[in-house]
């Protein structure tokens, strides 16, 4: 188990790695000059080209890449082009907002998505069951933005039951984690049941009423602990669809997570933000992959970790 | 087919009453009726065996008793069930789980799908305990041991704590019936209990169910397939056929004069242990060898630790050495494990594999994909499901002859004759040919595969447990098959096989496999009526007996045969068997003699 888990790490370490790398590849190759953004409108082709030398633009690709890798060791994320501030307290200061939001989304897509499955497979090709794929084929069909300014308007402008946006109390979770975890939620419920149909035609199920066991027992005990082990793999996998899905959610309630402060810096090609948010992201999916492989053997006997 | 007929043993008041029970399954073309009118009688400590052949209806009955036909499609649509005078037909729900397991216990065919994968031994068996208050929760696990126990399963205690994968099929199959016996129901059904385990676990369980009953005094519904089970189990036996009783008899006078056609067809069907006819001299040994196999080894290996590296090796065939001649078949035949599948597919080049390999003397060692294939055109492989190993959404027609179109053997109007002589060489009829694999019955489908496996006129077909799953009827056809085809065309069959039964129909020569090596091989009958190794006299003694009169010997102890394992360390390898040259071709395995 132990040496399981340094193996991993070390995996983890290297596809890490592998993603500054592409990351800065493709930040290098993109037209826009930060220097110019930088030096603003008015400034002459000298300052921007003074900027572009002070901040090391003019080395070859590999040493810009070999000066950013040091200092990633060192845990030293860079200094943001336009914020006065390190690139790490910047994330520092907005990661627990965008973490909070992430772990009440997923509860969220997890609540509402096994929920519907687990419904809609005990009473499948019944009216009940039909009505419950619709709205998950809606939930799944429904663009984020839209549905994001859908509950605003809904619930916000006109209800008033909760705040239109901002970030502190309980209230003001409800509708960016509806809007982050309604995808998913439709997503997982289609799974959810047909995984459990699947179960629920396997001779253990049998097995199970022939002891003369509840139906709810059998549901509960037997079904949908086998049911959710497919499962399990996608939640670690989701984080990576999460990601995209908080840049636009946090614009639209004005979240104050990385989600906007990635935002921001994309349009203004402030590199290292973008940088240090990328690899803030792909940390969190490369965790949640972990996480979720080290939870199956948990639930499943049959696994090892080896 | 009235009542009173079977009024059980010695006219004692029946614990399960049935009469004129009738099942319907809804289907696209409306309401079958897959049973019809069943009567019997069940008397407590009597076993009353079900008998028949696929789509007899014998499960239907037992999930009808249970009340688990599956809802909505399939429903009773007539007759009376009667436990103990109480009416089960109509009863609702909440009122049948008290029923199921407390007074009506049910063991299936597959235990090792029919446990739950995530929950112990322990809990799988408490639950039912606790469901039926046998006991206070406090008390059910030494309850739940003691039920192992009852079993016979070893290490009781350590098995309490395992989950089913850790567990073979037979100890599983024991689980299942400690968790039928947990409430010391009046009666057991058992549906299939032996048909997914090997020969020897068989005749274990078997023994245990026999056991059991006898110090519980259950009732037993056997349900099955195999009439060596029928014969050597029931007291009485129903033959069942599309849903109906054919006949009804006690098991002495059904074995000894069938009164219907049926009957006698289906014991004719029944292969039997020592009856088959001597085979015709047909491979003399100045026949060429068509393969030729030696020390062959097939490893797979197991990575661990921290660099996931190979830390072990499943020694599935190790050290193994035949050859097989024109016109000659040779069985292998061992239990689940033994590689003798392994082999089959190591000639095919389907598993990576050790050694030398000659067909129709070409070596295989070193052969690319491409190169492989003008030998794939000498050995062609039938496995055992034909229904998976067909493609659902080719035509028969077109899955006949992919084969010439691969090996560029033949074009046009070329394939179709082609085809239609192969379907009638098969026994099928040519209008046959635009259909698809749901259209056959499973005897005509496994006909199918075998006009695939012959349209490159292969030298060599290798037979994969070819007619496992098939019905007994069907099987004696498909074998008759194999044997024409033989005669004429002088093919050579590795003929893989569990059924020892079979094996002495069909071979010449025997390969007994365990663990990866040959323990005994030598002719049919050297092996077969003169078996020299603790393994094969084990293997020879589980076989069921077909005649009710004669009764199994009990079972050899399995004490000289090391419990073992095929899996072993990186750089450590089976110690390799010997074999001893007995008589002319009979050899052994030292020293267990």
């Amino acid at each position: 188990m132990g040496g399981y888990l340094v193996r991993r790490l070390f995996e983890s370490v290297l596809i890490l790695l592998g993603i500054t790398f592409v990351t800065f590849i493709l930040l290098y190759l993109v037209p826009a000059d930060p220097a110019r953004q930088i030096a603003g409108r008015a400034a002459t082709a000298e300052t921007v080209a003074n900027i572009r030398d002070q901040l090391g633009l003019n080395d070859p690709l590999f040493v810009q890449y070999w000066r950013y890798l040091s200092g990633l060791a060192q845990g030293d994320m860079g200094r943001s082009y336009l914020q006065r501030a390190e690139v790490s307290s910047l994330i520092a200061a907005r990661l627990p907002a965008s973490l909070m939001l992430m772990v009440s989304a997923i509860l969220t897509e997890l609540a509402i998505g096994l929920t519907i499955g687990v419904v809609a497979a005990l009473r499948r090709n019944r009216p009940a069951d039909h009505g419950l794929m619709i709205f998950s084929f809606v939930a799944i069909s429904a663009p984020q933005f839209v549905l994001g300014i859908l509950l605003l308007y809904v619930f916000a402008v006109q209800l008033g039951w909760f705040p239109i946006g901002g970030y502190g109390t309980w209230a003001h979770f409800v509708l960016p984690s509806l809007t982050l975890g309604l995808l998913g939620a439709g997503w997982y419920s289609r799974m959810m049941r047909s995984s459990m149909i699947e179960v629920l035609n396997q001779d253990l199920v049998r097995t199970a009423r022939a002891k003369g066991l509840s139906k709810l027992r059998i549901v509960t005990r037997h079904v949908m602990p086998n049911a959710i082990l497919p499962i399990i793999a996608m939640i670690g996998i989701d984080i990576g669809l999460f990601m995209s899905g908080i840049v636009v959610v946090e614009s639209v309630f004005g979240w104050p997570g990385i989600g906007q402060l990635a935002w921001q810096a994309i349009q203004r090609v402030d590199i290292p933000v973008i940088m240090g948010v990328t690899m803030v992201s792909a940390t969190a999916i490369v965790l949640g992959n972990l996480l979720a492989d080290l939870v199956a053997p948990l639930i499943d006997p049959r696994i090892k970790t080896k | 087919m009235t009542a009173g007929r079977d009024t059980g043993q010695g006219g004692r008041r029946p614990v399960l009453e049935i009469r004129d029970l009738g099942v319907q399954v809804a289907t696209e073309e409306g309401a079958k009726t897959v049973l019809d009118g069943l009567s019997f009688d069940l008397a407590p400590g009597e076993t009353l065996a079900l008998a028949g052949e696929s789509g007899s209806g014998k499960s239907m009955t037992a999930l009808a008793i249970m009340g688990l036909l599956p809802k909505p499609m399939a429903r009773i649509s007539g007759g009376s069930i009667r436990l103990d005078g109480q009416e089960l037909t109509g009863l609702d729900e909440t009122a049948y789980r008290r029923i199921r397991a407390a007074r009506v216990a049910m063991i299936f065919q597959e235990p090792m799908t029919s446990l739950n994968p995530l929950m112990t031994v322990e809990r799988q068996l408490c639950e039912v305990l606790l469901e039926h208050g046998v006991c206070a929760r406090g008390a059910a696990p030494a309850r739940a041991l003691a039920l192992l126990r009852d079993v016979r399963l070893t290490e009781p205690e350590r098995r309490l704590r395992q989950y089913p994968h850790e567990l073979s099929g037979g100890m599983r199959q024991r689980v299942m019936i400690a968790m039928a016996l947990a409430c010391d129901p009046e009666i057991l059904i058992a549906d299939e209990p032996t048909t997914a385990l090997d020969v020897t676990v068989q005749a274990e369980i078997l023994d245990l169910i026999r056991a059991l009953q006898d110090e519980h005094g259950t009732a037993v519904l056997m349900i099955t397939h195999d009439m060596g089970v029928v014969a050597e189990m029931a007291d009485r036996v129903i033959v069942l056929r599309e849903g109906r009783e054919v006949e009804a008899a006690p098991v002495r006078d059904l074995f000894a004069a069938p009164r219907t056609d049926y009957a006698r067809t289906l014991l004719d069907a029944v292969p039997r242990l020592g009856s088959a006819p001597a085979r015709p001299a047909a491979a003399d040994a100045a026949a060429a060898r068509m393969v030729e196999v030696e020390d062959l080894c097939v490893r797979f290996g197991i990575s661990g630790g921290l660099l996931n590296r190979t830390v072990a090796h499943v020694h599935a065939v190790e050290g193994v050495s035949f050859h097989l001649r024109q016109g000659e078949t040779l069985a292998l035949v061992g239990e689940s494990g033994c590689g003798k599948s392994t082999i089959g597919k190591a000639l095919l080049g389907l598993v990576p594999w050790e050694g030398t390999i000659r067909v129709a003397g070409r070596p295989l060692r070193g052969l690319s994909r491409k190169a492989m294939r003008p030998v794939l055109r000498d050995i062609q492989m039938v496995f055992q499901d034909p229904g998976a190993s067909l493609d659902a959404r080719m035509s028969v027609g077109e899955q006949v002859v992919e084969p010439m179109r691969v090996h560029g053997l033949a074009t046009g109007s070329e394939l179709s004759d082609r085809a239609e002589w192969l379907f009638r060489r098969v026994g099928l009829s040519p209008d046959m040919l635009q259909r698809y694999p749901h259209e056959f019955s499973g005897g005509q489908r496994q006909r199918v595969c075998i006009a695939r496996a012959l349209s490159l006129s292969p030298k060599v077909i290798v037979a994969d447990e070819s007619v496992s799953a098939l019905d007994v009827s069907v099987q004696a056809q498909v074998l008759d098959l194999l044997q024409e085809l033989q005669e004429e065309d002088g093919l050579s069959y590795l003929f893989i096989s569990h059924d020892m039964a079979v094996i002495e129909q069909v071979a010449d020569r025997v390969m007994v496999m365990r663990l990866g090596q040959v323990v005994e091989e030598g002719t049919r009958d050297q092996v077969l009526r003169d078996p020299r190794h603790a393994y094969t006299r084990r293997l020879l003694a589980a076989v069921p007996v077909p005649d009710p009169t004669r009764g199994r010997a009990p079972l050899p102890p399995a004490e000289d045969l090391a419990e073992a394992s095929p899996i072993f360390p990186v750089g450590c390898a089976p110690e390799r068997l010997s074999l001893t040259d007995l008589a002319q071709g009979h050899r052994v395995a030292m020293p267990s003699i």
